[in-house]
């Protein structure tokens, strides 16, 4: 008998006697089908109209100390990626191809290491920005949604010391059941193969609780929205 | 020396230690705070603790179904899935994974299944160089010690401590900034990422409907141990499993509320197959390993069964008043607090490790914080029965019964009483010392004199 066949084996073995209900403290065996409630019933609020869900994902992200940046056009956003360059002198970017980036990063007039083609990880590690797009933002915490898929692979969002998220509004969704829709619903018969939530910049507070930022991803986490 | 013995001797000396209860009461302060801010911001709190305990209460309860569905859609991707039912066969797996690949150095993201079958030790005694990435984790594997804590590994020590470690063993300058130790870490891993031949993660959740892990971390390590190395595994107790992706709605926000008071743990990462067709980055392998390692027989168990619902989100050990004394090191276990004291005995041996389940106060500040409602405090009243049921102690067995003897020949217990109050006061002279029959009684408590009327007689005598 194989190792997998002798756990199952224990397994429905253990599970001929049923447990008591949860939250019963053991009086309870009558065991309840599906859960009696959704998330959502019980998960923070988020506002009803679209201008609420927006203000408090800015808000959450300035909480997060994540830079959210919202404008009219994308011209504007053009703006604020240069001015970013300038700022922090950036010599070598990376990125990926996508109707937002392609419409944004040549602005920046700098060379772009592509990492949706096969790529060197030394080079994108020497770079001084990631800039991908996203699968969504959530308002509800303050979340950028990305898939490997859409926003350049596994290790662009992660390696370069800041990551640059470039979203349209029309991407703002309300709350994370949204978000677990959305993913179904856009990818359930081909999962890409990692689907991150990131939630402000990389962080630790290992020393003293202390927190710090840049722990091991980006220090800086940027949203360019319009 | 048994691990009694050794719980005891330690617990003595951490309890008097006022500059570690310090520590860890600095450590612990903002987290309350934090906590309880994120607890209230939930529409309710109970309704979400109970929908979680359904939830998990689903998934163990149909245990089987739900790992043949994870291995399946695993497989389906290309992920090789390993089962394994002890922490040898665990090692074993990993190690010919390794030496498959001849692989030379192996980077890690936090996994306490990984601490549970002592994998480190395994994989440098075969010859391989292995890094822990997350900070806490690294610290405390410079210093060749066990993580303190589930969540917080290196919480029971100072900047100072740290940077005289990093000084020690990395070559750093001396500094006790925070930052600047968090950035001296930061460009150390580096290297070790772009070089390994593999990664190993643990999992905080196994889907079983879309065949997904999901790792929860706040520092993008498990993110880079995921994306670099061309190997990757990952080590899973078979108790993590959810039903649904959306269950993941529920239970990303309530791990990261209980475990560091954040809203959302900065990354929340769903991994369902090694690098696919088309991806340009990503392992070109991806190995799961389940492991049992005496979860079945915790499962056996129906009355705690629900321990098996614990997303170890160390929220137990943060409330426990014996945790915040004695310190995480002191129990001698892989997984600490009252978690680690009801589940250990399941684990490693009722009998080797019942004492943790007196250790207690049995105020039930565990089972009031648990997010997914494990009856903790019960469990370790249950696991004190069990023990005394399965191997009766011969001295308490025969107080009871010479009390039993006395209470009922009131003659006796009189003249027992009389006896008492002639000879109390010789006790009193010697409390404490050698000679105190009572000492181990007296060492910490006070022996309070009989009344001089006993209630009985006060009644006879009453008007």
């Amino acid at each position: 008998m194989s190792e997998r066949e002798k756990i199952l084996g224990r397994i429905r073995e253990a599970l001929k006697v049923e447990a008591p209900v949860p939250g019963s403290h053991g009086h309870d065996h009558a065991a309840p089908a599906s859960p009696s409630s959704t998330p959502r019933k019980w998960l923070p609020k988020v506002g009803e109209t679209f201008d609420e869900q927006l203000a408090l994902f800015a808000k959450n992200a300035a909480e997060l100390k994540a830079d959210f940046q919202l404008f009219n056009s994308a011209d504007e956003a053009r703006q604020a990626l240069t001015a970013l360059r300038d700022k922090d002198k950036w010599q070598r970017v990376a990125g990926h191809s996508g109707d937002l980036t392609d419409a944004i990063c040549p602005a920046l007039g700098l060379p772009l290491l592509p990492t949706d083609k096969p790529y060197d990880v030394h080079s994108l590690e020497a770079c001084d920005a990631g800039i991908s797009q996203c699968d969504a933002l959530i308002a509800q915490t303050g979340t950028v949604l990305v898939t490997n898929r859409n926003a350049g692979g596994r290790a662009l969002s992660v390696l370069p010391p800041h990551h640059v998220v470039l979203a349209r509004r029309d991407q703002l969704m309300a709350d994370l059941p949204a978000a677990f829709a959305l993913l179904k619903q856009r990818y359930a018969t081909d999962y890409p193969s990692m689907i991150s939530f990131i939630t402000g910049p990389s962080r630790t507070g290992d020393i003293e609780r202390i927190l710090v930022l840049g722990a091991h991803g980006p220090k800086k986490l940027t949203i360019l929205c319009w | 020396m048994s691990f009694v013995s050794q719980f005891k001797a330690q617990a003595q000396v951490m309890a008097g230690d006022l500059r570690h209860r310090k520590i860890i009461r600095t450590a612990l302060r903002n987290y309350e705070i934090v906590r309880d801010v994120r607890k209230a911001s939930f529409q309710d709190w109970q309704g979400a603790r109970q929908l979680a305990a359904e939830t998990k209460w689903q998934a163990v309860n149909h245990l089987d179904k739900h790992l043949e569905q994870f291995a399946a859609k695993l497989e389906s991707r290309g992920t090789k899935v390993h089962w394994a039912s002890t922490a040898e066969q665990a090692r074993e797996i990993v190690l010919k994974i390794v030496s498959d690949k001849q692989a030379k150095s192996v980077i890690k993201s936090k996994a306490m299944t990984s601490e549970e079958i002592h994998l480190n030790d395994a994989l440098e005694h075969a010859g391989l160089n292995v890094v822990e990435s997350d900070l806490g984790e690294l610290i405390v594997q410079l210093r060749k010690e066990a993580p303190y804590h589930i969540v917080f590994p290196s919480m029971h020590l100072t900047r100072d401590e740290i940077s005289e470690l990093f000084q020690r063993e990395l070559g750093s300058a001396a500094t006790n900034d925070p930052e600047e130790l968090t950035m001296i870490a930061r460009r150390a891993l580096r290297k070790k990422y772009l070089t390994a031949d593999i990664g190993i993660t643990g999992a905080n959740f196994a889907i079983a409907e879309t065949g997904m892990i999901s790792i929860t971390e706040n520092e993008g390590n498990a993110r880079l141990t995921a994306a670099l190395p061309k190997t990757m595994i990952s080590l899973i107790g078979i108790e993590k499993v959810l039903p649904r992706m959306e269950d993941l709605a529920l239970f990303l926000p309530m791990l990261a509320t209980m475990g560091t008071g954040q809203q959302l743990t900065c990354y929340n990462t769903l991994y369902s197959g090694p690098r696919q067709p088309g991806e340009t980055d990503g392992p070109e392998e991806w190995h799961v390993v389940l492991l049992d390692n005496h979860r079945t027989e915790l499962l056996a168990d129906a009355e705690q069964r629900d321990a098996l619902h614990c997303i170890r989100c160390g929220a137990c050990l943060n409330v426990c008043p014996i945790f915040r004394n004695v310190g995480g090191h002191t129990y001698g276990t892989t997984y600490s607090g009252p978690i680690g004291s009801v589940i250990t005995p399941h684990l490693r041996g009722l009998q080797d490790w019942k004492h943790l389940s007196s250790a207690s106060s049995l105020c039930g500040a565990c089972t009031e914080t648990c997010p997914v409602k494990i009856d903790l405090h019960h469990h370790l009243l249950q696991n004190r029965r069990n023990a005394a049921e399965q191997k009766p102690s011969f001295g308490e067995k025969t107080a009871f019964k010479l009390f039993a003897f006395a209470a009922n020949r009131p003659a006796l217990w009189n003249f027992g009483k009389k006896m008492a109050r002639i000879f109390q006061p010789l006790q009193g002279a010697v409390q404490g010392s050698a000679l105190d029959p009572a000492k181990a009684w007296t060492k910490t408590r006070d022996l309070p004199p009989l009344a001089q009327e006993s209630f009985k007689d006060w009644w006879r005598n009453r008007k």
